[in-house]
């Protein structure tokens, strides 16, 4: 008689975050293979292919360095470096919460049909976006290197920063795509509120533009610390500073505590809603 | 044509199936469907209608204190009605609904034949699908490598395999599907009415790879209205009706309460 080595009881005491985390370990090759199908199907369907993900922010960052170079080149030098790795790190937050919503609201009927980790959606799109970033960072380099920029050792705080970048996009992609189940509508709104979010970020301005008495503002606002955090050593070869360090590190275990507890907590009933 | 082996399976009469320890397990078990009377997909709307008390639900019982044991080596039939919540059953014990209340075990590897091929992507290669689909059921990467000539002969589609799936037939697709899904001898075996998959070449060899299982002590679940094949495949059996077992026990017995 064979071992029995699986056993599903839906009346387990394991606390649904931490089963989550087995249940998604244990489909991993299916993690690994959705990154790759995300990636494959998009460039089977364009013609540029991959020459696409390292053209779009090099174009933005054209488009944006046109335009505002004037304006804000005076305080920023090597404006391009700066509005590009600001726009790397945009990209990567934007993408990676609509995909993960996107994909869970019309692309979810999975889940009525078979049991898979409920979480692995959100995952998925977030390491997709770490290879888009990953490939983003290609045309930075080759900018930085064309306009004589330095590439400093403060480099080695990037990893740190994207990762904590990482954390907090799949906090927030979790606790949005659970709202965006039940409201649709939802992931519309989050799309108008991220644009004015953008705005209200230092991508493509310098941060002291904002008069000295909003800037404490500033640092309600958990991309703008996470921002530092990731431009700091690219642009200024520079640690962001303790404080922006350790708000950022926060923010980004708080949202990924939040996002993934409310996400398993409601997961089962998304194959009822979806 | 059938292979010699495959003919001789049934006609050498394998030893009656040693019933064992109860497998699947269910324990008062109720599914509460709660639609809204209106589908409400905005927020907007549905913050309106709140503030205003006006959404309103209709609840249903798909399910409602089901008591079932199936155990090893067993077939077990549900009859009854479109409608009547034999679907959400499998679903419960295939672990894709969750029941409102009470309690759903399932021991062992289960092999859901609800759906074949879910997470098919038409875009990928037959090839690249396999591993897919092996990935959804839960088999790891190197399971499916190891399996894979045996998975692409058993389906039929050797010479397509590294065409994508849109330029498949619908056959051809259900084919591959069920090929991965019944690879590996599964503990538990989920079908949602008798397998009417391919031609009628693959479909003897998908019964006999269902008969196969069970001599070789896998517990079975089907749903099915064929009232014929319950009775001639599975030893006991359930009619359900508005979620509620009706009768439970020996098929024959069950099915002629059903036709009553």
């Amino acid at each position: 008689m064979q071992p029995v080595y699986l056993e599903y009881d839906s009346a387990s005491r394991q606390p649904p975050m931490i089963g989550e985390l087995v249940e998604l370990f244990r489909y991993r090759d299916l993690l690994r293979m959705m990154v790759v199908n995300i990636i494959k199907t998009r460039y089977k369907r364009s013609a540029l292919g991959v020459v696409w993900t390292l053209l779009n922010p090099l174009l933005n960052m054209a488009v944006l360095s046109v335009a505002f170079s004037s304006l804000f080149g005076g305080s920023l030098v090597h404006y391009p470096v700066y509005v590009l790795s600001g726009l790397i790190f945009w990209n990567f937050f934007t993408q990676t919460t609509l995909y993960a919503m996107n994909t869970l609201v019309w692309g979810g009927t999975l889940l009525k049909r078979v049991y898979i980790p409920r979480t692995i959606f959100s995952v998925a799109s977030v390491g997709n976006g770490l290879v888009n970033l990953l490939l983003s960072m290609i045309p930075l380099v080759i900018i930085m290197l064309v306009l004589g920029h330095p590439l400093y050792a403060a480099w080695w705080l990037v990893p740190l920063a994207v990762l904590l970048l990482a954390m907090f996009a799949l906090g927030v992609a979790l606790f949005m795509s659970t709202v965006a189940v039940y409201f649709t509508d939802v992931v519309d709104m989050y799309q108008v509120f991220i644009q004015a979010l953008f705005f209200l970020t230092p991508i493509m301005y310098p941060k002291d533009i904002l008069p000295a008495r909003f800037q404490w503002f500033l640092h309600l606002n958990p991309l703008f610390n996470l921002l530092e955090v990731f431009r700091s050593p690219i642009y200024l070869g520079m640690s962001p500073g303790l404080n922006t360090l350790l708000a950022a590190a926060l923010s980004a275990i708080v949202a990924l505590l939040i996002g993934w507890w409310t996400f398993t907590r409601k997961a089962d009933e998304f194959a009822y809603r979806i | 044509m059938l292979t010699e082996s495959e003919l001789a399976a049934p006609a050498a009469a394998p030893a009656a199936p040693v019933i064992g320890e109860p497998l699947i397990q269910l324990d008062n078990v109720s599914v509460l469907y709660r639609v809204p009377r209106e589908r409400i997909h905005s927020f907007k709307e549905y913050a309106i209608r709140w503030l205003r008390r006006q959404v309103a639900y209709n609840e249903f019982w798909a399910l409602k204190d089901v008591n079932l044991e199936v155990r090893r080596g067993e077939v077990f039939g549900i009859i009854g009605p479109n409608g009547a919540g034999k679907s959400t059953l499998l679903k419960v014990v295939a672990r894709v609904l969750r029941p409102t209340t009470g309690r759903v075990r399932v021991r062992g590897r289960v092999a859901p034949l609800l759906e074949l091929g879910a997470g098919f992507d038409m875009e990928l290669t037959g090839r690249e699908n396999v591993f897919l689909n092996g990935a959804v059921l839960g088999y790891s990467q190197r399971d499916i490598a190891e399996r894979f000539d045996r998975i692409v002969d058993f389906a039929g589609v050797r010479e397509f395999i590294d065409a994508p799936l849109r330029t498949y037939s619908s056959g051809m697709v259900v084919r591959l599907g069920f090929a991965v899904a019944t690879d590996v001898r599964p503990e538990v075996l989920i079908v949602d009415e008798v397998l009417g998959v391919g031609d009628a070449e693959f479909q003897r060899k998908s019964s006999a790879r269902i008969e196969a299982f069970r001599d070789a002590n896998t517990t079975i679940l089907m749903v099915s209205h064929s009232l014929g094949a319950v009775t001639q495949m599975c030893k006991r059996a359930a009619w359900i009706e508005h979620g509620v077992i009706r009768s439970i026990g020996p098929a024959p017995d069950v099915v002629a309460d059903y036709q009553h």
